[in-house]
C-alpha cells in the first residue's frame, strides 16, 4: 500500500512538471513580463525605464527559460521559469503581482471559506442525490420513475447562474427569509452559508440524480442480482445491499477526486455570494489580470487533482475486494 | 459584399453535418431514426433543436451593403470601386430589421405602450411634467425593451447563434484530435500510448476555468465581437478569421478533448483485440488500413453520443463564462450577457424581469431538446445503456 | 405426500417486443418428481431458459406476461402475493446460472451470500446460519470450508464458483433445484465434477433438478426424464433412456443425427434445412413445418398436440409424448397426410470423394514453438517474469489433412494459432510453411505467405465488421494480398467464394447483422477462402453454433477440404468435433502438448494421464 502511494507520488512529478512548463509558457512566452508590466502599470503612460523597474522588483528581469550569461547549473536556474516554479514545489507561491500580497498566506487564510461552503454541498449532495437515485431505481418502469427522470432532465437543463439569481431573488429578497450574500466568522457565517449551499444543492440535483440512477440501474442488470433475487430477497435488500456496495464503485471514482477541491472554491458561488474564498480570491484576480496569483491556483488545482486520483484509487480498496495493491 | 466569420464556417459545416446525418439515417440500420420515432419526445426536441439551427444559419449567412450617401447614390472610391457599409447585416437581421431598428429610450415591460421609467415629458401646453412617456412602437414589444431601449426579443434570437456555435463548434474543434490522438494510444500502445496518456492528464489536472480563462485573457481579446468589421480583420475580402466566438470555441476545446481522447482510447484498446481485426491483420492488412475500416468507423458511435451530450453542458458554460467576463464580447449576442445584465436589473425597484425571463425562456429552450434529443440518440447507439 | 414435486401446466410466457408479441414460452406443461432429473433441451432461443425463470418467477419486469399454473408440492404458486413468492425463491425453488464467473457478488465474502438465504427463510441465527453454511460448503467438497467461508469470489476459480453457488442453492434444502446450463461455461473435467456433485445431493437431500441444456450427451447421462423444446413448445417429452433409444419427433431425431462423434466419420452430419423461426412469427400449424423433413400436406394447418397415441407397432405406451401428426392415428388415415417431400432423408449421405490423397506432403511444420508474455511490474514497469502460455509445441501439418489441437481453456491454444499465424511474435521456435521458415520474415515477405495460410474465428459476431458490407468485408484480403487483381477479378472471386458457402450473390451488399450466427460463421468462412489458402487454422469455429447449426458448417468444411485439399489445424475443446472430423490430433495442457497422434489411436488407446482424464470426463452417448 505505501509502496503503492509513493509510486503513485512518483508518476506525479512528471505531471508537476508539465503542468509548469505549460502555464510557464502561456504566462512567460506568449504573455511576456513585459506585456504584463503595461498591463499593470497601464497601458499608455508608461515609460520602458519604469517596465524594467516593474520586472525587477517582481523578479522578472531574468531570460524565460534558458541564462546564456550563466555558466553550469545556472543556465537553467537563473530563469524566470526556474525561479517562479521550483518554490512551488514546497508550496512557496510568491507575491502577487499587482498588490504584492504573499500568495501562499492569503491563500491559507481564504481556503477555511471555501471549504465551509465547499464541505456542507459536497455531502448532502451525496446523500440526496444518492438517496432520490436509489428510488428512482426502485421505482424503475413506473410513470413515477419516468417524471422524475424528467424533472431531472428539466433540472440540468436550467443555467446555475438561473438558480443562484432565483434564490437570491426570492429567498433573500422577497421573503427576506436568508441574507442575499456576504460571510462571517465562526458560528455567524452558518447564516451566510444557508442559501448558497441550497442553491448548489439543488443546481447538481438534476445531473447527480440521473447519473447516480443509471450507475443503479447497471448494477441491476447485473447476474449476481438476478442471484440475489433467486435466493428470495425483497427488492429493498437486492438493491440497498447488492446493487449499492457495486454500485459505490463507479460513484467514488466521480466523487473522490473532487474531496482535495473542498478547499478549492467555486468561482461563481463565491463571486455571487460575496464569500472571501479562493473562488472569489481567483475571480478578483482574473479581472485584475494577476497572473502570479492565477500561475498559483493552477499549480493548487494540479496538486489537488493528483491527490484525488490517488484518493480514488485508495477508496477503491475500501469497496472492492478484487483491488489489491502489489 | 459577403462577410465571412470564422464561427459562419461552423454553422455551414454543423447544417451540412445535421443533413448528412438525416439523409445517412434514412438509409443504413436507422438505429437513431427509430428511437426517435418511437420518442415523441425526442421528435418534439428534434423539431426544436431545428429550428434553433436554422436561425443559427440566417443570422450566419451575412453580407455589407454598399454605402450610400444622403440622396441614395452609391459611394464609389475613387478608382470606382464599390464602396461598403461597416456592418455586416445577417439575413436574420434583415428579416427582423422591424425589431432591430425599433428602438425605444429605455426599459419597457413586455406588450406596454409606454416607457417602463419616468421621464420630463413636454405636455401640449408647454408645461414639463415627470411621467411615463408613450412608446414609439407600443404593443410591439412582446418581451420588452432594455435598458437602452433595444428589443429583448431581438437581443434573445441573437442569442442563438452563440449558443449554437459554442455548442457545436467546441466539439467539431476537438473530434479530429480525440480520435487522432485516442486512437494512436489505443491501437499502438506502448510508448505511444504512454506518452498521450501523459499529455492528456497534464492537461486535465489543470483546471479547466482557469485554463479557459489563462488563454482567454491571452489570446481573446482582440477580435471581431460582433457587430462593425473593421477593414484590418477582413481576410482575401470576405473572411474574417479573428473572431473571438471562434477563439472561445477553441479554447473551450483545448480544455475539454481530453475526455473524448480517453473514452476513444479504451474503445480503440478493445476494439484491437477483436476478431475482425485480427482477421484483417492475417490478410497483412497494415495499422493505417486497420485504424481507417475497422477502428475508426466502430467507435464513430462514441463519438457521435459525446457530441450531443456534450452540447448543452457547452451552451451552459458559455453562460458562466460570459458572467465571469470571459465570454464573447459585449456587442455580441449571448445569453450569458444577457443574465448579467438582468442580475443587476433584479435589485431595481420595481423589478425588471424580462431580460432575465427571455434569457431564461431561450436557454431552455434549446438545452432542454438538447438534452432530450441526446438521451435518445445514446439509447439508440449504445445497447448498453438501454435502461428506461 | 405426493412424489410430484413440480408440476407444470400451460405455461406461457409473453414479452412485448418492438416487433410484436414474442410467445418465448407458448404452452408447456410437464411434472417433476422427487429426487429425479428433468431435463429440458433445445437450441438457443427455444424458450427453455425463459420456462426456468418463469417457474421460479423471476420475470417480474414490465411487458412481461405470464399465463398457466405452477404448482409447487400440489399447490398453486403462479398467483401467490409477491412476499409469498419471494419466500418460496431460495427456499423451496433455488436456482443456479451458467456463468459462475458474474453471478455471485464480487463485493461480500462467499459466507455473507449463503447466510443471507440461511437467515431470510430458515430465521437462523448468525451463528447457526454460519455452522449450517460451513457444512454445506463442505458438502459440495470444499477441503477448507471455513478459509472458502471468509473468502470473496474473485480468488476462486470457476468450477469452485459454481460449487459455492451449488451451495447456495441447496443450503435451504429447496424441493426443486433448477440449473440453468450449469457447466456450459465450464471446462469438460470440472463438468463431470459438478454434475457428479448435483447427481449426489440430489439423492442425499431429496431435491428435484431442472436441467435446462442445450448439451444432448450431458442429458443422456444424468436426466431421468427429458423433454425437447423448440420454438417455445414441448415437441417430445420421455424418459432419457427411451428418448435416445427411440426417438420419435423428426426434430429430436435430426438434433440427434446433428451430433458430431467417431460414429458420423466420414459422413456427413444431418442438417435441419432453414433457421429457427422467431418468437413472434411462428407458423401456424406445426412450428416444425417447413423445416421437417417428414412434412405432410396438413402439417402447416393444424398444430399437433402433445400425445402418446401411436401408429405403428412399437407402442411404447404411456411414457413417450411426441406432438407430431405422424403419430396421430386420425390424421394418418385422413387426406392430408400426403408427403410434400420425397423421404429420401433417412440415411447420411457418405462425402464425396476427395480431390487429392491426403497426407503426403508437409505443409506446415511447427518445432519448439513458444509464446511467453512478459510481466511487468514496479515503477519502471521491469520483466520480472513471463506467462508461458504456449510453451515449445511441436506440430505437423500434413496436405489435405486436418490436425486437431484440442485443450481446456487456458491451455494456450489459442495463443498457438495466433502465433503461428505471426500474429503474435513469437519468443522462440519455428514455424515453417512448405519448408519456408516464416518467423524471422519481413512484412512484406510474410505477405506471400499470408494468402496460403489464414483463419476463422469462433465468435461469429466479433469476427465481422459491422460497418463494411459483406462484399468489402470479404474483399479486403484479396485487395491486400493479392493487388494483381482488378476489380471485376475481385467482384467474381467474392461472388464465387459466396457460392461455395452457400450464400446467393445476394449476400454481397448486405451488412452482418442482417445475417444469422451460421450464415456470419459462412461468411468469415468466405472471407479466408477468398485468398486461396492451402491452410486454414479454425479457432473454436463452430463452438459458439447451435448443433444444428455447428453440423452444417462441419459439413462445410469438410466439403471444401476434400474438393481443394485444403489442411485445417482445428483447435476446439469439443472432442466429439475432433473424432468426428480430425485425422490426427493434439493435446494441449499447460502450454505443451502432452499427447499426438491418430485421432483412433488417441481416442482408443490414450497413454498420458491427462488425455485419459479428458476423455473420461467426456459424457458418452449411446452409439
Amino acid at each position: 500500500m505505501l509502496s503503492y502511494i509513493i509510486r503513485r507520488l512518483m508518476y506525479a512529478v512528471p505531471i508537476i512538471i508539465g503542468v509548469n512548463v505549460l502555464t510557464a509558457l502561456l504566462f512567460f512566452r506568449v504573455n511576456t513580463p513585459d506585456d504584463m508590466a503595461r498591463k499593470i502599470l497601464g497601458e499608455k503612460f508608461v515609460t520602458p525605464a519604469a517596465v524594467e523597474n516593474w520586472k525587477k522588483d517582481h523578479g522578472y528581469d531574468l531570460p524565460a527559460f534558458i541564462n546564456t550569461d550563466e555558466h553550469g547549473a545556472g543556465i537553467v536556474t537563473q530563469t524566470i521559469f526556474f525561479q517562479k516554479s521550483a518554490p512551488l514545489l514546497w508550496f512557496d507561491f510568491g507575491r502577487s503581482d499587482r498588490n504584492n500580497i504573499d500568495i501562499g498566506r492569503e491563500i491559507r487564510g481564504r481556503m477555511w471559506a471555501s471549504l465551509a461552503i465547499g464541505l456542507p454541498t459536497f455531502i448532502f449532495a451525496i446523500i440526496i442525490n444518492l438517496f432520490l437515485a436509489m428510488i428512482l431505481a426502485y421505482l424503475r418502469g413506473t410513470l413515477l420513475d419516468t417524471w422524475g427522470l424528467f424533472i431531472c432532465v428539466i433540472m440540468m437543463s436550467i443555467s446555475i447562474l438561473f438558480y443562484i439569481i432565483g434564490g437570491q431573488f426570492f429567498l433573500g429578497k422577497a421573503l427576506r427569509l436568508l441574507p442575499i450574500s456576504g460571510y462571517d466568522t465562526g458560528l455567524h457565517s452558518i447564516k451566510f452559508l444557508i442559501l448558497p449551499v441550497i442553491v448548489a444543492l439543488i443546481g447538481s440535483t438534476g445531473a447527480g440524480v440521473r447519473f447516480y440512477r443509471t450507475v443503479f440501474l447497471e448494477e441491476t442488470g447485473r447476474d449476481y442480482i438476478r442471484t440475489a433475487r433467486a435466493k428470495g430477497l425483497g427488492e429493498s435488500r437486492v438493491l440497498f445491499k447488492h446493487a449499492l456496495k457495486n454500485a459505490m464503485i463507479p460513484v467514488l471514482t466521480n466523487v473522490v477526486v473532487s474531496i482535495p477541491f473542498l478547499f478549492y472554491g467555486s468561482l461563481i458561488m463565491e463571486s455571487f455570494f460575496s464569500i472571501p474564498g479562493l473562488g472569489s480570491f481567483t475571480i478578483d484576480a482574473i479581472q485584475a489580470q494577476d497572473f502570479a496569483i492565477v500561475r498559483s491556483m493552477v499549480y493548487l488545482g494540479s496538486i489537488l487533482y493528483i491527490i484525488g486520483l490517488i484518493l480514488t484509487d485508495i477508496s477503491y480498496t475500501l469497496v472492492d475486494p478484487r483491488v489489491v495493491f502489489d | 459584399m459577403p462577410v465571412i466569420l470564422a464561427t459562419d464556417l461552423i454553422v455551414f459545416l454543423v447544417t451540412g453535418g445535421a443533413i448528412f446525418m438525416a439523409y445517412r439515417s434514412t438509409r443504413g440500420n436507422g438505429a437513431v431514426l427509430r428511437e426517435i420515432k418511437q420518442n415523441r419526445l425526442a421528435a418534439v426536441s428534434l423539431v426544436f433543436l431545428c429550428l434553433y439551427l436554422g436561425t443559427a444559419l440566417m443570422d450566419s449567412l451575412r453580407w455589407r451593403d454598399v454605402a450610400v450617401d444622403e440622396n441614395g447614390a452609391a459611394l464609389i472610391t475613387e478608382d470606382g470601386g464599390a464602396v461598403y457599409e461597416s456592418e455586416a447585416l445577417s439575413l436574420l437581421d434583415r428579416a427582423l430589421s422591424g425589431l432591430r431598428t425599433g428602438t425605444e429610450k429605455s426599459y419597457s415591460a413586455p406588450f406596454a405602450s409606454r416607457l417602463f421609467v419616468k421621464e420630463s415629458m413636454e405636455l401640449p401646453d408647454g408645461r414639463v411634467t415627470r411621467g411615463y412617456p408613450p412608446l414609439r412602437y407600443p404593443g410591439t414589444h412582446i418581451l420588452g425593451t432594455d435598458k437602452v431601449g433595444s428589443d429583448v426579443l431581438y437581443t434573445a434570437i441573437k442569442g442563438i447563434r452563440t449558443g449554437i456555435v459554442i455548442g457545436t463548434g467546441t466539439t467539431l474543434i476537438i473530434i479530429p484530435f480525440a480520435i487522432f490522438f485516442g486512437v494512436i494510444a489505443g491501437f499502438f500502445g506502448g510508448f505511444i500510448d504512454d506518452i498521450i496518456q501523459y499529455v492528456y492528464t497534464t492537461l486535465s489536472s489543470i483546471p479547466g476555468v482557469l485554463l479557459i480563462v489563462a488563454f482567454m485573457l491571452l489570446f481573446g481579446g482582440k477580435g471581431f465581437q460582433g457587430g462593425l468589421v473593421s477593414e484590418s480583420d477582413v481576410f482575401l475580402s470576405v473572411f474574417v478569421p479573428n473572431d473571438r466566438l471562434f477563439w472561445l470555441c477553441l479554447i473551450l476545446g483545448i480544455t475539454s478533448w481530453t475526455d473524448l481522447c480517453r473514452l476513444i482510447r479504451g474503445e480503440a484498446m478493445k476494439l484491437r483485440e477483436l476478431e475482425y481485426v485480427n482477421a484483417a491483420r492475417a490478410f497483412g492488412v497494415p495499422g493505417s488500413g486497420i485504424i481507417w475500416r475497422h477502428i475508426v468507423p466502430n467507435l464513430m458511435h462514441i463519438v457521435l453520443i459525446t457530441v450531443v451530450l456534450q452540447f448543452s453542458g457547452l451552451v451552459l458554460a458559455e453562460a458562466v463564462l460570459s458572467y465571469i467576463g470571459i465570454g464573447v464580447g459585449p456587442e455580441m449576442g449571448s445569453w450569458g450577457n444577457m443574465i448579467n445584465t438582468a442580475r443587476l436589473e433584479l435589485s431595481r425597484e420595481p423589478v425588471v424581469w424580462w431580460n432575465l425571463f427571455a434569457s431564461f425562456l431561450f436557454m431552455f429552450g434549446l438545452v432542454l431538446p438538447a438534452n432530450i434529443f441526446g438521451d435518445a440518440v445514446r439509447d439508440a447507439l449504445d445497447p448498453k445503456l438501454r435502461y428506461r | 405426500m405426493s412424489s410430484q414435486v413440480l408440476e407444470v401446466k400451460n405455461l406461457k410466457t409473453y414479452f412485448k417486443t418492438g416487433e410484436g408479441l414474442a410467445r418465448a414460452v407458448d404452452g408447456v406443461s410437464f411434472k417433476i418428481e422427487r429426487s429425479s432429473t428433468f431435463a429440458l433441451v433445445g437450441e438457443s432461443g427455444c424458450g427453455k431458459s425463459v420456462t426456468a425463470l418463469s417457474i421460479i418467477q423471476l420475470l417480474s419486469a414490465s411487458g412481461v406476461e405470464t399465463h398457466g399454473d405452477i404448482f409447487l408440492n400440489g399447490s398453486e404458486i403462479s398467483n401467490l402475493p409477491e412476499a409469498e413468492k419471494r419466500h418460496i425463491r431460495g427456499n423451496r425453488i433455488s436456482m443456479i446460472f451458467q456463468e459462475p464467473m458474474t453471478s455471485l457478488n464480487p463485493v461480500f465474502t462467499i459466507g455473507n451470500q449463503i447466510t443471507e438465504a440461511l437467515t431470510l427463510h430458515q430465521g437462523l441465527n448468525k451463528a447457526e446460519a454460519k455452522n449450517a453454511a460451513i457444512s454445506m460448503l463442505s458438502q459440495v467438497k470444499f477441503t477448507d470450508p471455513e478459509a472458502i467461508f471468509n473468502d470473496y469470489p474473485h480468488r476462486l476459480s470457476g468450477g469452485m464458483r459454481q460449487r459455492v453457488m451449488i451451495a447456495m442453492a441447496l443450503c435451504c434444502k429447496p424441493d426443486l433445484l433448477i440449473a440453468d446450463e450449469p457447466t456450459t461455461a465450464l471446462d469438460v473435467t470440472i463438468q463431470k465434477d459438478i454434475m457428479g456433485l448435483m447427481n449426489e445431493l440430489k439423492s442425499e437431500l431429496g431435491t428435484a433438478v431442472l436441467l435446462i441444456t442445450h448439451n444432448l450427451a450431458l442429458v443422456y447421462n444424468n436426466a431421468d426424464t427429458v423433454g425437447v423444446m423448440y420454438a417455445g413448445r414441448l415437441v417430445e417429452l420421455a424418459p432419457a433412456r427411451l428418448l435416445f433409444s427411440n426417438p420419435q419427433h423428426p426434430y429430436t431425431i435430426k438434433l440427434m443425427r446433428s451430433i458430431p462423434g467417431a460414429a458420423r466419420r466420414g459422413h456427413l452430419l444431418d442438417t435441419i434445412k432453414g433457421a429457427v423461426p422467431a418468437a413472434t412469427s411462428y407458423p401456424k400449424g406445426c412450428r416444425f413445418s417447413g423445416r421437417c423433413p417428414r412434412e405432410m400436406e396438413g402439417c402447416a394447418a393444424t398444430e399437433p398436440a402433445l400425445t402418446t397415441k401411436k401408429s405403428t407397432a412399437n407402442d411404447y405406451g404411456s411414457k413417450q409424448f411426441v406432438a407430431c401428426h405422424l403419430y396421430d392415428l386420425a390424421f394418418m388415415s385422413g387426406a392430408k397426410a400426403r408427403p410434400l417431400r420425397a423421404a429420401a432423408d433417412g440415411e447420411s449421405k457418405a462425402l464425396p470423394t476427395k480431390a487429392a490423397a491426403p497426407g503426403s506432403e508437409t505443409i506446415v511444420k511447427i518445432s519448439n514453438l513458444k509464446t511467453w508474455y512478459p510481466i511487468r511490474k514496479g515503477i519502471f514497469k521491469k520483466i520480472r517474469g513471463y506467462v508461458r502460455a504456449v510453451d515449445g509445441i511441436d506440430l505437423t501439418v500434413r496436405s489435405g489433412q486436418t490436425l486437431a489441437l484440442v485443450g481446456e481453456s487456458g491451455c494456450g491454444k489459442t495463443s498457438a494459432g495466433k502465433t503461428i499465424l505471426q500474429l503474435i511474435k513469437p519468443a522462440g521456435g519455428s514455424v515453417c510453411f512448405r519448408g519456408q521458415e516464416i518467423t524471422a520474415m519481413g512484412t512484406r515477405e510474410l505477405k506471400q505467405i499470408r494468402a496460403k495460410m489464414q483463419i476463422i474465428f469462433q465468435d461469429p459476431y466479433s469476427s465481422l465488421n459491422p460497418r463494411l458490407m459483406v462484399k468489402d468485408i470479404i474483399e479486403e484480403g484479396i485487395r491486400s494480398l493479392l493487388p494483381g487483381l482488378n476489380k471485376v477479378e475481385r467482384q467474381r472471386r467474392v461472388a464465387e467464394v459466396l457460392d461455395l458457402v452457400g450464400l446467393g450473390p445476394k449476400a454481397m451488399s448486405r451488412y452482418p447483422h442482417e445475417f444469422s450466427g451460421g450464415q456470419r460463421q459462412r461468411i468469415g468462412i468466405a472471407r479466408a477462402l477468398a485468398v486461396r489458402p492451402e491452410f486454414i487454422i479454425c479457432d473454436e469455429a463452430v463452438s459458439a453454433l447451435d448443433v444444428s447449426v455447428q453440423a452444417q458448417i462441419l459439413n462445410l468444411l469438410k466439403i471444401i477440404q476434400d474438393k481443394f485439399g485444403i489442411s485445417y489445424l482445428f483447435i476446439t475443446h469439443d472432442l466429439g468435433v475432433v473424432e468426428y472430423i480430425a485425422d490426427e490430433v493434439a493435446v494441449m495442457y499447460n502450454g505443451k502438448i502432452v499427447e499426438r497422434g491418430a485421432v483412433e489411436d488417441i481416442f482408443n488407446r490414450p497413454t498420458h494421464e491427462y488425455t485419459k482424464k479428458l476423455l473420461s470426463a467426456v459424457p458418452a452417448l449411446p452409439e
